[in-house]
């Protein structure tokens, strides 16, 4: 049963929270597969993204899932909204909440919004990434990929490639993965791994080479072109050169392993165009994952007990 | 106007006095401290079980007035300060327009005789507009009566115009607290760098943003001879620095606030807008380093950056948040709870952080009760135990992380000039 108002961070959730997210979106997986993807389920409920970033893919996840499951959704974007004029965070979210919505989907720069949201507000909220700290539905997402591929998470070796510090899926990912047992690695240059970041239970690398080895999941981060800027990296052609998950770092991983990318890439920089289109790669389940996820998520948050009700 | 105060356990540092005594004050002025004194007042006060100290002094505090009203002003903030257990607050520079000019310490000074409810010392700016690029006029904020220069809520960036600064602040005997921080090692963070940053996903202010700072201040008091204070000392590495440049002899002094003894940076978990000040709550190492800094002396004062902000303000996301928290009304007990019943400090020690230690590097008559002195007292019940409420804080900022904490050793009285302006937490009117 799920009793949490919010859905945060994958910190505060338990294995049996994830697991219940996870069991939950095998059936609506079902459901997106199916010739009429459509279920009543969510009738006359409500979702509101309220995004401070950009973004299409998060976004139209979470709307595609609601719809999905029949509940009507509306978008905000912060080019339209009111933070021009100067209004805050919580009165824009009252203001959508005493228009109705039962879920507020917000994704924001400043890490914590969510969480601010969350107790000034009745209506429930579901983080889609906050700043640096999490993004727990791509992490959720990312689970469910690498269980329906590898059919568990525990014992496997999982790298994530890249830049951890900027990183709010590497947070996500570290913390789901780690409570069901999995062996995390993160790697990347030294400029772009946070302090003390094996506290959170990882082992850290600064070689590609040295991470990869026999790894069962690669994890590739996109790296963004303003860290050069700022003195993180001298340039995307020297990361590349370092950290660009080409074959022969990919043939350093076990056989099978599978290759994944939270999007969008940066081709020929942090992934080859050869190896995100090779067999390996599983971006494409991961974002028809993403809308089973979100269902899942949205279907429990708002009061779903039984998910055969859904399916049948 | 006679009161006497009897029985209290008074401890003056400065004068080395530890013991029951009864205190005489005649006409605003220390007249004697001995044991049973015996003589018709006006006005008694029984202190037995009770602390009776010289008026606290708190060094570093924002009073907001000129131009931020809308978070505290001199009349508010010296009422927090009495509620505190203050009988004299210095004021940093930061308001608007900045303190960089004779008008505004002027304004402040006579705003504060007609309105405070304790004594009101402005701190000047060091340059212009504290921008950092040129002196202020230094002898005429003297002859205002500034009693220190800093440019605090931003560091004096350029070394040689803290060099020349230090220099000429030297002919007016008046002393620079500095705000240490390297902005560009800061790079827009938000907390203390370390596990709870990479956690909560907030850019991390690293340590040594404040440490490569007080190295420079402290080359740079060497080099001229001149005095430097560093306000609000927060890491292991400054304290060490402090502690090495103190046994070489160089005029070095520092304070620590009550938030930096007491917390460290897990207080940001959840996000509390409250825990977001400058410098950041640090690590528990470097807690513990201030612990040791402040038992040793290495940090001989212990001063709150009262810092309020308005509600809406601070009910932002923590990045869009202004630093700062409150501290005039729980610094007391936050000291007593927090360092003299756990053993850290004795009486004498942590009262002497408070009175005589800012007095002298301020240069104010302040901080005893030497007969003929200004008869600022303070009397603390060191067993009244009470729960932190900010509604009922006399401060208009309400920013604090310590709402709901019972802290044990209140202030009970606040004199000023032999005039009791807090009784019992209420203020006279």
């Amino acid at each position: 049963m799920w009793k949490r108002k919010d859905l945060l961070g994958l910190k505060e959730l338990s294995a049996d929270e994830i697991n219940l997210i996870l069991d939950t979106a095998v059936p609506m997986k079902d459901i997106i597969k199916r010739e009429i993807k459509k279920v009543p389920t969510l009738r006359g409920r409500s979702m509101v993204t309220l995004f401070y970033e950009p973004s299409t893919r998060t976004r139209t996840s979470f709307e595609i899932a609601a719809k999905y499951l029949s509940a009507d959704t509306s978008s905000l974007t912060v080019a339209t909204s009111s933070v021009v004029k100067g209004e805050t965070l919580i009165d824009t979210g009252k203001t959508i909440e005493v228009m109705g919505a039962d879920v507020i989907v917000i994704r924001h720069e400043a890490a914590g919004a969510p969480h601010l949201l969350a107790q000034r507000i009745k209506s429930r909220v579901i983080n889609a990434g906050d700043g640096m700290h999490e993004h727990p539905t791509q992490g959720l997402l990312d689970m469910f990929t690498i269980r329906e591929k590898k059919g568990k998470l525990a014992d496997l070796k999982i790298a994530i490639l890249g830049d951890i510090l900027h990183s709010r899926v590497a947070r996500s990912n570290i913390w789901g993965l780690t409570k069901f047992g999995a062996k995390v690695r993160v790697v990347g240059p030294s400029t772009l791994l946070p302090k003390e970041v094996q506290r959170m239970g990882v082992e850290v690398f600064q070689s590609a080479e040295e991470a990869l080895k026999d790894v069962d999941v690669i994890n590739v981060l996109r790296v963004q072109r303003e860290r050069q800027k700022k003195g993180l990296l001298p340039s995307l052609r020297e990361y590349s050169n370092l950290y660009g998950l080409d074959r022969k770092r990919l043939a350093l991983a076990k056989p099978d392993a599978l290759v994944m990318h939270p999007g969008p890439m940066n081709r020929g920089v942090e992934i080859m165009p050869d190896v995100y289109d090779s067999l390996h790669s599983v971006v494409d389940e991961q974002v028809t994952n993403g809308v089973a996820v979100r269902m899942a998520i949205l279907y429990l948050l708002m009061g779903g007990k039984n998910v055969n009700e859904v399916v049948n | 106007m006679k009161l006497l105060i009897k029985g209290g356990r008074v401890i003056d540092p400065a004068n080395g006095i530890d013991g029951i005594r009864d205190v005489l004050i005649v006409d605003g002025l220390i007249v004697k401290v001995e044991e049973n004194i015996n003589e018709e007042a006006d006005e008694q006060i029984e202190a037995e079980g009770k602390i009776v100290a010289p008026g606290f002094i708190d060094m570093h505090v924002h009073l907001r007035e000129p131009g931020f009203e809308h978070k505290e002003t001199i009349a508010s903030g010296t009422r927090a300060a009495a509620a505190g257990g203050f009988t004299a607050v210095v004021c940093m520079p930061n308001t608007n327009p900045v303190a960089d000019n004779k008008a505004v310490v002027s304004f402040i000074k006579q705003k504060a005789e007609q309105e405070g409810k304790v004594k009101v010392y402005p701190v000047g700016n060091v340059t212009k507009g504290a921008q950092g690029e040129e002196l202020t006029e230094i002898g005429e904020l003297k002859a205002a009566g500034v009693v220190a220069l800093s440019d605090d809520g931003k560091p004096v960036h350029n070394g040689e115009i803290m060099r020349r600064a230090l220099e000429y602040a030297q002919m007016f005997q008046l002393p620079i607290i500095s705000h240490c921080e390297d902005l560009n090692l800061v790079a827009s963070g938000y907390m203390h760098e370390g596990y709870i940053s990479t956690v909560l996903g907030l850019r991390g202010i690293p340590a040594a943003a404040e440490e490569v700072m007080v190295a420079r201040d402290i080359i740079l008091a060497e080099l001229t001879g001149s005095p430097v204070h560093i306000a609000h000392i927060s890491t292991a590495g400054s304290v060490r620095l402090v502690r090495e440049a103190k046994a070489r002899g160089i005029k070095i002094t520092a304070e620590a606030t009550p938030h930096h003894f007491t917390l460290t940076d897990e207080a940001v978990i959840g996000y509390n807008t409250a825990t977001k000040v400058n410098p950041p709550l640090r690590s528990s190492r470097h807690r513990e380093a201030i612990l040791e800094a402040l038992a040793d002396g290495t940090i001989e004062v212990i001063a709150t950056d009262h810092a309020p902000h308005a509600r809406e303000e601070k009910e932002v996301e923590y990045a869009y948040a202004p630093n700062g928290m409150v501290g005039l009304e729980t610094a007391v007990p936050l000291m007593v709870t927090q360092l003299i019943h756990t053993g850290i400090l004795d009486w004498s020690e942590a009262i002497a952080k408070l009175t005589i230690n800012p007095a002298k590097i301020l240069n104010l008559p302040l901080g005893t009760l030497s007969a003929g002195s200004p008869a600022d007292v303070t009397i603390i019940d060191p067993e009244k135990e009470a729960v932190v409420d900010p509604a009922r804080f006399q401060s208009m900022g309400k920013n604090t992380p310590f709402a709901g904490w019972e802290l044990k050793g209140w202030p009970v009285y606040t004199i000023v000039n032999g005039r009791v302006v807090m009784a019992d937490g209420k203020i006279l009117e």
